[in-house]
């Protein structure tokens, strides 16, 4: 954090509650803040680093709109304290595209429809990667129990878990002609 | 040559959506992401009861918490003359409580902050005195002699009673009812549900002093809805206020009434002279939020042997809340319930209504529906399969005996409306078809044999949408048309503003497909924007499935006063006479004489450079629409399910729908808006309800106990279509958001009751969770569901 200055309260305003440095990475790069105990990863992540593409919808740990990879695992934001992330790898849904290039499971979302508000899409997205980078090959079923800590009001899913199916063959790439002949 | 309308982006393309570009990579621009210099933060205090005087409320302890900059009650409230404020149905709602509470989860105090962490803890440190009293949680207590009367603040107001209505022919329906052969009764509970987009509410005041403007960022789908009444509401002048409603994490009619939590952040704002953001968590959401249904029916249909329905009656009793806050048109009090019956030949038909007051959150919006049309249809096709059933006649046959038949449009409708086209019995047979109705009949008997318990369930319906006209359709006077502004500039691009607000349902990239069909304008080269009151045409935002009939209706006749503009600058540069010049898709020519044109784009730059004598410069216009008559798509939605009889766990075999919303826009973006609404209907059929224990408690508070089916459960869909345009909209085109919402959840519960026939249940209220199956199986009796609940004791 470069800046000239920083303001600073008049009065020591949370004296009795004591911050925590807490050092990540996040999308590739190193990220460091003093932060409360109690503050959420979501709301660093948001707040903090200025990240607004991970959604804070419920609160309770249900919606996953908030889901990030941790370590490359997904998790909800929502649900972890920020201090609980020092030293670790965060990756959000602005760590997906590179300036020029979209993600596939991106380019999947917007060719299959797989989204209408896009509150949900960035955690759905997160978990679909984590699914990925695990199964290159997953069924629809797969597909299905993967994104189902993901909520989505306005889809009816069917149309994200193609565009996760979609995802799933560009990242493969072609198949190899071998295969299919012979039979 | 005409341009290829397809590749431009126009009519019938699947055009992929521009505003996902931002949304996959998480550049949306939602109201939580917004953050002004000095902004401060909002949280509400809630009663924990459901009906209580408040005795005191004591604030010091929150005030000693550094970075607490104040605290609102209702006290100081009432002292501006903003504790109590109008509702949508000519009611009153209280902003924050000064006498009682009357639901649990209703705003006491606010507390503004530095951060929101620091406004949660001043919520907490306040204490409130309470003195219970006893809670009314339905209809059946509120109208109880000696009930306690919810709403003493009202003077007059004696009892719980909001109104008593009624429409239709008495003397005609009482006449068909004793010719009838059989008069089939049934009576049901639809439970109260909430809409619950995964965004919840929120907003951002920013008041500045030194310009005597308010700026509002909110989550609204109505916002200059929201200007007016925050004009009337809090005396600021209208054109000082400005509301810029940003992305919307999904709408589906919670978004759609002034909220309290909005208004205190707009007087925080005017009293600290800094920005106040509320977020509404999302407990506060479903528990204070306008939500959906709530109504119970008693219907009961005269029909002849031969099958033909001789007439209807209906009875709805409606829980409301504590306020009546409905949002809906001003002269229907039950919504358009009354559309009850829209695709039947049915010659006569009557229906009373009543709805009161309870210790419950306020609401009634328009979930995902036309106004009450939800209720209306899914007590329509209950009725229907249950006088089938009661008759031994074939559910489809039944009702291909009794739909409107497609030479007998215009057609009035049993209470009066009137439907203007449609191919009935041809959406019925496809869905038929597609489902393999015959071979399942036969399958269903074989695996009876076998002890497995397979049923099928049809809903057909017609839904009006798209108010109003405005003869009918006001909302507290205001009438319902809806506005587009069109500007094209000299290279030939345009932004297009409009009166609606798009929430999901793809504007920015249907409304340029529009202009693309009226103008030959590629839709890439249109950019579309909604939601800025400051900007946009007044209009009457988005529910009720009424973009498309009526602001996509003004996109179109926008575009054409364009045209004609651009018709008469192509006369003036190809030097002849405006009769002489033919239009094809994105270009003038001279008639007789194909080569000899200008494009629309040519014609745009001669707007700014080279204008006849005598005209005005520039290419722009507004058009604001007031529909002749709402549109009527139709569907037919098919369920196959088997219910397992050990468990009264039941699964989706197979979901067929047939929509028909006349011509389609945007087919990809057809198919997503009715694959999201099966899907709330299959929620609201299996296991998404709110509702109360015996002390009000709402059931449903957070997403751990109001489900929401996820990508696991949700059964897959198949889509077929019919096209008939509608006679009277610019481009054919129906509402379509809403249909599969509302017709969807009769086709899950007809499937159910079907597998259960012979068992003597003839009912199971939604959500048909397992234990009411199983319990219905057991016993063959009807299940209710309504509060309260039973607790254990």
């Amino acid at each position: 954090m470069t800046s000239l200055f920083e303001e600073v309260p008049p009065t020591a305003v949370s004296s009795d509650i004591p911050t925590t440095r807490v050092e990540l990475k996040v999308n590739g790069e190193t990220r460091a803040a003093n932060v409360e105990p109690r503050l959420l990863l979501a709301h660093l992540l948001r707040s903090g680093f200025k990240l607004t593409g991970t959604h804070t919808g419920c609160d309770t740990t249900n919606c996953g709109a908030c889901t990030v990879l941790y370590d490359g695992q997904p998790v909800k934001s929502c649900t972890m304290f920020a201090v609980q992330a020092n030293g670790h790898e965060v990756m959000t849904v602005e760590g997906l595209a590179t300036s020029s290039e979209l993600h596939p499971i991106q380019e999947g979302f917007k060719d299959e429809h797989g989204l209408q508000c896009g509150f949900c899409t960035p955690g759905m997205m997160m978990s679909a990667k984590a699914l990925l980078d695990e199964n290159p090959n997953p069924t629809e079923d797969e597909v299905r129990w993967a994104l189902s800590g993901n909520l989505c009001r306005c889809t009816g899913y069917q149309n994200i878990v193609k565009a996760v199916l979609w995802a799933a063959e560009k990242m493969r790439g072609p198949e190899p002609a071998a295969e299919t002949e012979g039979e | 040559m005409a341009l290829d309308e397809v590749k431009i982006g126009g009519l019938g393309a699947s055009r992929r959506r521009v505003e996902d570009n931002r949304f996959i990579r998480g550049k949306g621009n939602y109201v939580d992401d917004i953050v002004l210099p000095g902004m401060l933060h909002m949280e509400i205090l809630r009663s924990p009861l459901a009906h209580a005087e408040i005795k005191s409320i004591d604030t010091s302890a929150a005030y000693a918490i550094p970075g607490v900059r104040m605290v609102m009650t209702g006290e100081m409230m009432a002292a501006r003359n903003l504790a109590w404020m109008p509702t949508l149905s000519y009611d009153t709602q209280a902003v924050l409580a000064t006498d009682k509470v009357r639901f649990q989860g209703q705003e006491v105090c606010c507390v503004i902050a530095d951060d929101p962490y620091i406004a949660k803890d001043g919520c907490e440190a306040i204490v409130v005195d309470y003195e219970p009293l006893p809670p009314i949680v339905n209809p059946m207590q509120a109208r109880e002699d000696g009930a306690p009367v919810i709403r003493d603040d009202k003077v007059g107001q004696d009892n719980n009673v909001i109104f008593d209505w009624e429409v239709g022919d008495k003397d005609g329906t009482d006449k068909a009812f004793a010719e009838a052969d059989l008069v089939s009764e049934i009576s049901m509970h639809y439970p109260r549900s909430h809409p619950s987009p995964i965004e919840s509410c929120g907003s951002i005041a920013d008041y500045d002093r030194s310009t005597s403007k308010l700026t509002v960022y909110m989550t609204s789908q109505a916002p200059h809805i929201v200007r007016a009444a925050v004009s009337l509401v809090a005396e600021i002048p209208e054109h000082m206020i400005r509301i810029v409603s940003p992305d919307l994490g999904g709408g589906f009619g919670n978004k759609v009434p002034v909220y309290p939590g909005y208004v205190m952040s707009i007087l925080a704002s005017i009293l600290l002279e800094r920005p106040v953001k509320w977020i509404e968590d999302k407990s506060g959401n479903l528990i204070s939020t306008g939500f959906g249904r709530d109504v119970y029916l008693k219907g009961q249909l005269a029909v002849r042997n031969d099958g033909k329905i001789l007439g209807v009656r209906m009875h709805t009793d409606s829980d409301h809340g504590a306020f009546f806050s409905d949002a809906q048109p001003s002269k229907f009090k039950i919504g358009l319930m009354h559309a009850a019956f829209a695709c039947y030949d049915v010659p006569h038909a009557h229906l009373t209504a009543q709805g009161v007051y309870t210790n419950k959150a306020p609401g009634g919006v328009a979930y995902r529906c036309s106004f009450r049309i939800t209720e209306a249809m899914f007590f329509q096709e209950r009725m229907v399969q249950a006088a089938a059933d009661d008759l031994g006649m074939d559910q489809a046959e039944f009702r291909r005996m009794n739909l409107v038949k497609d030479d007998d449009f215009p057609k009035r409708t049993p209470f009066g409306f009137l439907t203007d086209s449609g191919q009935y019995e041809k959406c019925l047979q496809l869905g038929l078809d597609a489902i393999g109705y015959d071979d399942f009949k036969k399958q269903k008997e074989e695996a009876k044999a076998r002890g497995r318990l397979l049923g099928i369930g049809i809903s057909t319906m017609t839904e009006p949408l798209g108010a109003g006209n405005s003869r009918e359709y006001d909302i507290l006077g205001i009438k319902m048309f809806d506005s587009a502004e069109l500007r094209v500039h000299m290279t030939g691009k345009a932004i297009l503003r409009t009166g609606a607000k798009t929430q999901g349902q793809g504007h920015e990239t249907t409304w340029a497909q529009i202009v693309a069909h009226e103008l030959g304008i590629p839709a890439e080269d249109i950019i579309v924007e909604e939601g800025d009151t400051d900007t946009a045409p007044f209009g009457m935002g988005t529910y009720a499935s009424r973009s498309t009939p009526v602001a996509g209706a003004a996109v179109s006749m926008v575009s054409r006063k364009i045209r004609a503009k651009a018709r008469k600058i192509a006369a003036h540069l190809l030097e002849v006479s405006d009769e002489d010049i033919d239009w094809e898709l994105g270009r003038f020519y001279v008639r007789g004489a194909q080569d000899r044109g200008v494009t629309i784009q040519e014609c745009a730059m001669a707007a700014y450079s080279n204008v006849p004598d005598g005209m005005e410069p520039g290419l722009d216009n507004t058009a604001y629409y007031d529909p002749p008559n709402l549109t009527w798509p139709f569907a037919c939605y098919i369920a196959t399910v088997e219910v397992d009889p050990e468990t009264g766990v039941w699964d989706v075999l197979r979901l067929v729908a047939v929509d028909d919303c006349g011509v389609r826009i945007n087919p990809m973006i057809v198919e997503g808006q009715i694959m999201g609404g099966l899907t709330e209907a299959y929620a609201m059929a299996s296991m998404q309800f709110i509702t109360f224990d015996e002390d009000g408690n709402c059931v449903g508070g957070n997403y751990m106990d109001y489900l929401l089916p996820t990508a696991w459960e949700t059964p897959g869909f198949e889509l077929h279509e019919v096209v008939t345009p509608c006679p009277h909209h610019p481009i054919g085109a129906k509402g379509i958001g809403e249909c599969a919402t509302v017709g969807g959840p009769a086709a899950f519960v007809n499937a159910v009751m079907d597998a259960l026939k012979g068992t003597g249940a003839r009912n199971i209220d939604m959500p048909l969770l397992p234990d009411r199956v199983y319990e219905a199986l057991q016993t063959g009796k009807d299940i209710f569901g309504h509060p309260p609940v039973k607790t254990d004791s």
